[in-house]
């Protein structure tokens, strides 16, 4: 439903993305997942028709540069930057934004009540803290029930709490042969979201693959602080090193090389060695 | 480039530009500098009434000169209103980044380049309307003899300048990367036909001794100079301010005259909000 052949944008020489091609079928979900700077940003901006661009965009057989405003219609975005008007109250930022599609007032209440926003409608967009624009954000998003849901960063503003539940309901959204197009550099939050990851580096794709073969694909590392449950640090130190780990005293633990797919190893190495772990913390 | 002229215009939806057109003029009622405009224009417009009407020549000459005093006001505090407010528009809705929520909707570049010129046109519309509604209220209450007509025309000129300054300043702001190079363009463009126009050309048919049909088509083509023409004219039905330029218009013209003025003032309403558009509509990365 969303075919992308070569797409290139370019700031001067500098090519932000660079031969760009994806193919995303109808009830697929995907994420363009890479470092700030990757290019993914501009990739959803290109299928919106917010940026100029070569190559080529269909969304559901319509080409993006001739047809914006249909391929638009048949999209909800929430922008990494949330930009509202900030003398609008909530609700009259998504009554403009259902007037725009033509929407019956009716549906601002719904999405209201399913973003969980209905304490704050009248409240001006310019007192809204960021999880609560993130919200009023995939309010606006969800406003047509679209069969494209185009989220950058949807989760970057949120607390852990609020982060969870967007992510229970980004999920719950992937139902009904919905389209999900996901931008993030959270790797958890991806492989809880899609079906497919599309890794970026410098404009261009590296790796495409699932989201539980990413780590290992891309060669992700990561340390595991250990906190032991009184056992000596050299004793666990010891075995982890034996176990094949890179390990190190870290003044009241353990600071252990995994995967980012292999951490439980590294307990189940210390957990056979009979050295009890209190606490844990992964580090990136 | 985003997408051709003939693309942005074939999605067209009057009911959309009205949406976008009743935000603009809703945010504008709202805002601070709406009320300050307005209350200024409106205050000052009253002071001149009533400085212009001493009771002993109250009557159709008061009338007059609250006119004339109105149309000096107006050709030096509109334009910069007109042109500071559109120069304002696309760049600081862009750098706001109001412009991409905008522009993430099924809507046209067209669409919100129109539905946003309208709602700010109704806002300068209405503001003008606070301050002539004023001075008219003022001249009644001291009994100047108020010529309805004559004053009912140069109220639609004053709309019409308005829409003029406005098209500029968006020309200025799709030129214009910043919002704050965008006005302070627009405070030069201001500077520009109000003062370097006038004085320039003056200075110029002096120091070139112009003859009298190219000193008034100098002056005509300014936008500021020709609604300042056309009001003198729809109030006196002369053009002595203008000294032999005048005469010779007059004389060379006759009737017509006014409609010259109107046809300057309304292609000045057309061009820069046309070429703002086209350059909107092929333009800009969001």
């Amino acid at each position: 439903m969303i075919h992308i052949d070569a797409l290139t944008k370019r700031y001067g020489a500098l090519a932000v993305v660079d031969d760009f091609s994806m193919q995303v079928d109808a009830g697929e979900s995907v994420a363009l997942w890479g470092p700030n700077g990757a290019g993914k940003t501009t990739v959803v901006r290109c299928i919106l028709g917010l940026l100029s661009y070569e190559g080529s965009i269909e969304v559901d057989g319509l080409d993006a540069r001739k047809h914006g405003k249909a391929v638009r219609r048949r999209m909800g975005y929430v922008p990494q930057e949330l930009s509202f008007y900030d003398d609008l109250s909530v609700l009259e930022t998504l009554d403009f934004s259902a007037a725009l599609r033509k929407l019956p007032t009716q549906r601002v209440d719904e999405v209201i009540e399913l973003v969980d926003l209905g304490g704050h409608r009248d409240k001006l967009v310019r007192e809204l803290s960021g999880g609560l624009k993130q919200r009023l954000g995939l309010a606006s998003a969800l406003l047509p029930d679209p069969p494209v849901l185009l989220l950058d960063e949807p989760t970057s503003n949120l607390d852990a709490a609020a982060r969870e539940s967007a992510v229970e309901l980004l999920h719950d959204l992937r139902e009904g042969g919905r389209i999900l197009v996901v931008t993030s550099h959270h790797l958890e939050e991806v492989g809880m979201l899609v079906d497919r990851v599309v890794a970026m580096e410098a404009g261009r794709i590296t790796v495409e693959c699932p989201p539980n073969e990413l780590a290992e694909r891309l060669g992700l590392r990561a340390w595991l602080h250990v906190v032991l449950d009184d056992a000596p640090i050299a004793d666990a130190v010891d075995a982890l090193c034996s176990g094949g780990f890179d390990a190190r005293a870290n003044s009241y633990g353990v600071l252990v090389e995994v995967s980012a797919q292999g951490k439980g190893r590294a307990l189940e190495v210390l957990r056979h060695a009979g050295i009890g772990v209190a606490d844990l913390e992964v580090w990136r | 480039m985003i997408g051709t002229a003939a693309a942005a215009t074939r999605d067209f939806e009057f009911d959309l530009v009205a949406t976008i057109a009743r935000k603009e003029l809703r945010d504008a009622l709202r805002a601070r500098w709406f009320w300050l405009y307005s209350l200024g224009f409106a205050v000052l417009a009253a002071l001149l009434a009533m400085v212009a009407l001493p009771q002993d020549i109250a009557g159709s000459s008061g009338f007059g000169r609250t006119a004339a005093s109105l149309v000096a006001l107006v050709q030096l505090v509109l334009p910069l209103i007109g042109l500071t407010l559109g120069a304002q528009s696309i760049a600081g809705q862009a750098e706001r980044g109001t412009l991409r929520f905008l522009m993430s909707h099924p809507v046209t570049r067209s669409e919100a380049f129109v539905g946003t010129y309208l709602g700010l046109v109704a806002a300068l519309v209405a503001m003008c309307g606070v301050g002539f509604g004023t001075a008219g209220v003022v001249a009644a209450v001291r009994n100047a003899g108020i010529d309805a007509a004559a004053f009912s025309r140069i109220a639609l000129l004053s709309w019409v300048l308005a829409a003029a300054m406005l098209g500029v300043g968006m020309l200025i702001s799709t030129m214009a990367r910043r919002s704050g190079a965008a006005l302070g363009s627009a405070v030069f463009a201001w500077l520009a036909l109000v003062f370097f126009g006038e004085l320039g050309i003056m200075g110029t048919a002096v120091a070139t001794q112009m003859p009298v049909n190219v000193l008034f088509f100098s002056a005509v083509f300014n936008p500021v100079e020709a609604f300042r023409l056309a009001s003198l004219s729809a109030l006196s039905g002369s053009l002595d301010v203008l000294g032999p330029a005048g005469t010779y218009a007059v004389d060379t013209y006759g009737e017509s005259l006014e409609w010259l003025l109107i046809g300057v003032l309304l292609a000045w309403v057309i061009a820069p909000a046309a070429v703002a558009w086209l350059r909107f509509v092929k333009g800009r990365d969001l």
